[in-house]
């Protein structure tokens, strides 16, 4: 780890400032992601702004749902009351990933900031666009097991890695944050990106934008009774997804009024399923139709040579999802 | 007074210290000037290092010198001309880089952040060769190993399994695996003057590391003194000396201070063995009832180019059922890697991996049970050198382990039997492992309060070994355990083996038998008795009688010539149940049941730990453990602890484990004959059985990972 200044501000106009003024710096909150990256030598900030003395760490109602600090730890988020009554999703999201020592570090905007575990990003001797722009990707005919089937570019083939990111997206969740411009709000399906030409960036976050809180809509409320998060990995704790998938569906009388669904594993960003959403809208609670929901969320996927079984694992994946959140499987 | 005696679940006598932070470990020791050692991998997989640029560390804040094979100080044993040259990996005596990760510079700093920051900033050039890290490529370059470790085998005819009416002939593959201990490799060295030097280190062996150091700096041997009092886990990555903790000695030298170098948890991939990647392949010919005429047992590993490793990967099929023919063939492919090294089980876990599995998908074939075919190719004799057990009790183990697992709701048809969405299925898999006994050494000392303190240079890398010891004695004199002090771990105690190959209770436990043994009958011709009295002693009043303030005795034991008249082997049976999901793959596994004729059981309560313990390892090597290489950079792509799966706690079932425990007193007096091994030893087979009962797929490729299962 290189020698860096370190500073810890406690208000968020004297940390966006601080940023702003050095462009090789970076926020660290709970650290979990940041100092491996600094320890494998991934990157190397001349400065790091501490920014666990902001003031972010408050979860509370508000006049359009519920709004979750930035520094919110993940294990203070997934065991809160507000957000195990009326957004279980989100909590089922975030105890399926990394471990309790993990998640009692991570915070809500660290999480959002969580970068890819593709091995190549993660060695800095190997090509890869996303740490070193233009020296091409070593995925994309190397060990891609882990790799997107959908959305990826001949640049960057890696998935966003995070679990919570993907029950986020699912309940139209929004992204708070504070920038030299002001403040601005972005909506999750918006705050991840797909690689294109630039796969450096994972995210919309403009330079010197500091995320401040993630807010849950109160519509989404309505998904929290038929809900899952079904997470598919190599060992049964402390492992990135091969896919996942979180449900929540508005079931009445058997019937699907409407449902909020995503997966992990599958691409650069969260990935959600609108056109499966569609198709479920009014059908009756079925195997055959969550199969037939899942072929419909599977349309252009696109497999490499180490990861052709997630075009069989993601459907399964998330019939099997759509099964335990309405009951048919247990 | 309480006495304690061989087979009580008696409590780790360490293990307060351990729950406490009392437990020092070799990386632990805070000394004065201590200087920290941080080692640079290349970034090449084949060639040479043909300049160090060492300028930008050096003038970084805290470096105090950076050696490269370009300044390193000459190491007498990497010489041409050195009495003991040493093997291996001759680390910064020149400047060929023969595997990617290899060192090519250490860094010393004065703390450890800035030798870490330092080693970054060492910028080497290479001259870049062609190489070959392709195992599945590179396996017809397979040679017999020059090592005299291993011969081909027949008995019988040759390849007779083809000839049979009923015929597997399957391949299996096993990935690398690395031992990762929690604690990592770590050692101190500080000289005292220029022929004198001590060593922290983590060892499995103190007297082989002593060994090693001398040869390495052609030094009287008791000159070094090697301490390891505690292991964090080793699983055989300690068996050797490693070429790091020689260049720790070296640089310590070098600066007249002491030097602490601990490898980094990445580096652990590289540097301290593994578990080789290997492909076997089973033939199996049988009649329709079911009777063996042929076992045929081809296995290809990997190795380095620089060093030989083989292992016993096919010995297993010559002896463990019988048939009239049988033959093996074993060949080490050199690629750009690492030497690996024995890792728990070490080639007997993997040929029982391919053979316990070949057995099973004969038994489908046949239409048996896979106990039923084990129990018809039972055989009573070692067939492979004709000669009686010392012990077996395998049958038992079949039929315990059968019961605790609840084998009769096992369905035959894979696939019919469900819980819920979930297949359910039950297997076995078996294994054997020598009993091996070696000469050693324990040094006893009675004091006059009648409390005993015993010496022997023997390791404690997990299994419990001072309790074992603590026990023995205990009963051996008569009293109570917690008069009894055992210490190992420092190389100037008596001589004992390296603490490997399931032979630490065999050997040094015996040592510890025989020298209670002498001192008792010291004690009775103290006391005009006939030295084979049989007479409780009463050490306080003995001692008191004669006014001795303490009594002392080096005793020496060693296995006698009966020992050649026996075939001598630990067995296991290991059963498991899963559960396995249809659509998504996930495998859960119900329970483990391990059951093993080991003779006799010291400590039920450190053995059954042992046992689940290696359990455990079986499960990483069925279900999780996978090093990945990425051929077109030599590199591993999963060389880190959040990526290379260990099992963890959730993937780990309710275990049993039963023993037979009956004394074989061919091998030992006391009657043990090692669980180290064998609790590993056929625990992927038996997992791998499982799976295939509960869903009709025969994973020959491990580890069984989801994707392999939809």
């Amino acid at each position: 780890m290189n020698p860096f200044q370190y500073n810890r501000p406690t208000e968020v106009a004297t940390a966006v400032k601080s940023l702003a003024k050095d462009p090789a710096a970076l926020f660290l909150a709970g650290g979990t992601n940041l100092v491996d990256m600094m320890k494998m030598g991934l990157v190397v900030p001349n400065r790091i702004i501490d920014i666990n003395n902001l003031p972010l760490k408050g979860i509370a109602k508000n006049n359009t749902g519920l709004s979750i600090g930035a520094l919110a730890t993940n294990s203070d988020t997934a065991d809160h009351s507000l957000i195990k009554a009326n957004y279980p999703l989100l909590s089922m999201a975030i105890n399926a990933g990394a471990s309790p020592q993990l998640r009692n570090m991570a915070t809500m905007g660290g999480n959002l900031m969580q970068r890819t575990r593709c091995p190549y990003f993660f060695d800095t001797t190997m090509p890869c666009n996303k740490r070193s722009p233009g020296t091409g990707c070593a995925a994309l005919e190397g060990y891609n097991r882990m790799h997107a089937i959908f959305g990826a570019s001949d640049k960057c083939i890696a998935v966003n890695p995070s679990d919570m990111n993907v029950a986020l997206v699912a309940l139209d969740a929004t992204i708070h944050v504070s920038g030299s411009k002001g403040p601005r709000i972005i909506k999750m399906a918006d705050f991840h990106r797909l690689p294109g030409e630039y796969p450096e960036l994972d995210n919309t976050l403009q330079k010197s934008e500091l995320i401040t809180a993630v807010e849950l809509p109160a519509t989404a409320a309505i998904f929290n009774k038929n809900v899952y998060y079904l997470k598919v990995r190599d060992r049964t704790s402390y492992a990135f997804a091969l896919v996942s998938a979180a449900v929540a569906l508005h079931i009445e009388n058997n019937t699907i009024v409407d449902s909020r669904l995503a997966m992990g594993g599958m691409a650069h960003k969260p990935w959600r399923l609108t056109s499966a959403e569609n198709f479920l809208k009014g059908k009756k609670v079925s195997e055959a139709t969550f199969k037939e929901a899942a072929q419909i969320a599977m349309q252009g996927a696109k497999a490499y040579e180490y990861n052709k079984f997630k075009l069989k694992l993601a459907p399964n994946t998330l019939v099997q999802s759509l099964k335990m959140a309405t009951g048919l499987a247990s | 007074m309480k006495k304690d005696a061989i087979g009580d679940p008696l409590s780790r006598v360490d293990g307060r210290l351990k729950v406490t932070g009392g437990s020092k470990y070799s990386g632990e020791y805070k000394l004065p000037n201590l200087a920290y050692a941080v080692l640079v991998p290349a970034s090449i997989t084949s060639g040479t290092v043909t300049a160090v640029d060492t300028k930008e560390a050096l003038n970084a804040a805290g470096v105090i010198a950076v050696i490269t094979p370009f300044n390193a100080p000459k190491v007498p044993g990497y010489q041409p001309d050195a009495a003991k040259p040493v093997k291996g990996l001759k680390l910064f005596n020149d400047n060929k880089v023969w595997f990617n990760g290899q060192p090519i510079a250490l860094v010393v700093a004065e703390t450890f952040e800035r030798a870490t920051y330092g080693a970054s900033l060492v910028k080497a050039t290479y001259d870049k060769q062609p190489f070959e890290t392709d195992f599945h490529k590179n396996i017809d370059k397979g040679v017999t190993p020059q090592n005299g470790n291993y011969k081909d085998y027949v008995r019988g005819e040759a390849n007779a399994y083809k000839n049979a009416p009923f015929v597997i002939e399957q391949e299996y593959m096993l990935p690398s695996e690395m031992h990762n201990p929690m604690e990592l490799h770590v050692t101190t060295a500080i000289w005292d003057g220029d022929d004198k030097v001590a060593l922290y280190t983590k060892s499995q062996g103190v007297k082989s590391s002593q060994r090693a150091i001398a040869a390495a700096f052609n030094l009287e041997l008791a000159n070094i003194q090697i301490n390891s009092r505690f292991v964090g886990g080793a699983f055989g990555s300690s068996l050797r000396t490693w070429p790091h903790e020689i260049a720790a000695v070296q640089a310590a030298k070098m600066l007249k201070r002491p030097v602490k170098l601990t490898l980094t948890r990445e580096q652990m991939f590289t540097l301290v063995g593994y578990r080789p990647l290997t492909i076997q392949k089973i033939g199996l010919g049988a009649t329709a009832d079911g009777k063996l005429t042929g076992i045929t047992h081809e296995s290809h590993s990997q190795t380095s180019l620089y060093e030989e490793f083989t292992e016993n990967s096919v010995n297993v099929s010559r002896f463990l059922y019988s048939s009239p023919n049988a033959n093996t063939l074993y060949k080490i492919v050199p690629l750009n890697v690492g030497v690996p090294a024995p890792m728990r089980g070490p080639g007997e876990a993997t040929g029982s991996f391919a053979l316990e599995s070949a057995l099973d998908e004969l038994a489908y074939k046949l239409n048996l049970d896979p106990i039923e075919l084990r129990l018809i190719n039972y055989t009573d004799t070692d067939p492979e050198r004709n000669l009686p057990w010392s012990s077996k009790y395998l049958k038992e183990c079949y039929e315990k382990g059968a019961k605790a697992i609840g084998w009769e709701k096992r369905q035959a048809q894979p696939g019919t039997n469900k819980d819920g969405d979930w297949l359910v299925g039950y297997g076995i898999g078996c294994g054997a492992f020598g009993a091996y006994r070696s000469p050693t050494q324990a040094k006893i000392k009675l004091f006059a309060d009648g409390s005993v303190n015993i010496q022997s240079a023997t390791s404690d890398i997990g299994p419990g070994t001072a309790t074992s010891m603590v026990l023995i004695a205990a009963d051996t004199l008569g009293i109570s355990a917690d008069r009894v002090l055992f210490e190992l771990g420092n190389s100037a105690f008596p001589m004992a083996p390296t603490q490997g190959g399931s032979a630490t209770v065999s050997s040094v436990g015996s040592a510890v038998h025989d020298a209670c043994l002498a001192l008792k009958q010291k004690l009775y011709a103290l006391s005009g008795k006939p030295a084979d009295s049989t007479d409780a002693i009463d050490y306080v009043a003995v001692m008191k009688q004669n006014n001795l303030p303490s009594l002392e005795l080096t005793q020496e034991s060693k296995g006698g010539p009966d020992a050649q008249k026996y075939s001598m082997y630990s067995f296991s049976a290991h059963f498991a149940e899963v559960r396995v999901h249809p659509l998504t793959g996930v495998v859960k596994i119900k329970k483990i049941v391990a059951c093993v004729d080991a003779g006799k059981i010291v400590n039920h309560k450190t053995a059954r730990s042992q046992m689940i313990g290696g359990a455990v390892g079986g499960v990483g090597m069925a279900m999780t453990e996978e090093a990945i290489f990425d051929d077109r950079y030599g590199r591993y792509v999963n060389g880190n602890f959040a990526d290379y799966h260990v099992p963890v706690n959730a993937d780990i079932p309710q275990m049993e484990a039963i023993f037979i425990d009956r004394p074989d007193t061919i091998i030992n007096p006391i009657g043990t004959k090692g669980i180290g091994e064998i609790s590993l030893i056929g625990v992927a087979a038996a997992l791998a059985n499982a799976v295939y009962n509960a869903t009709g797929k025969r994973v020959r490729d491990l580890p069984i990972t989801p994707d392999k299962l939809i």
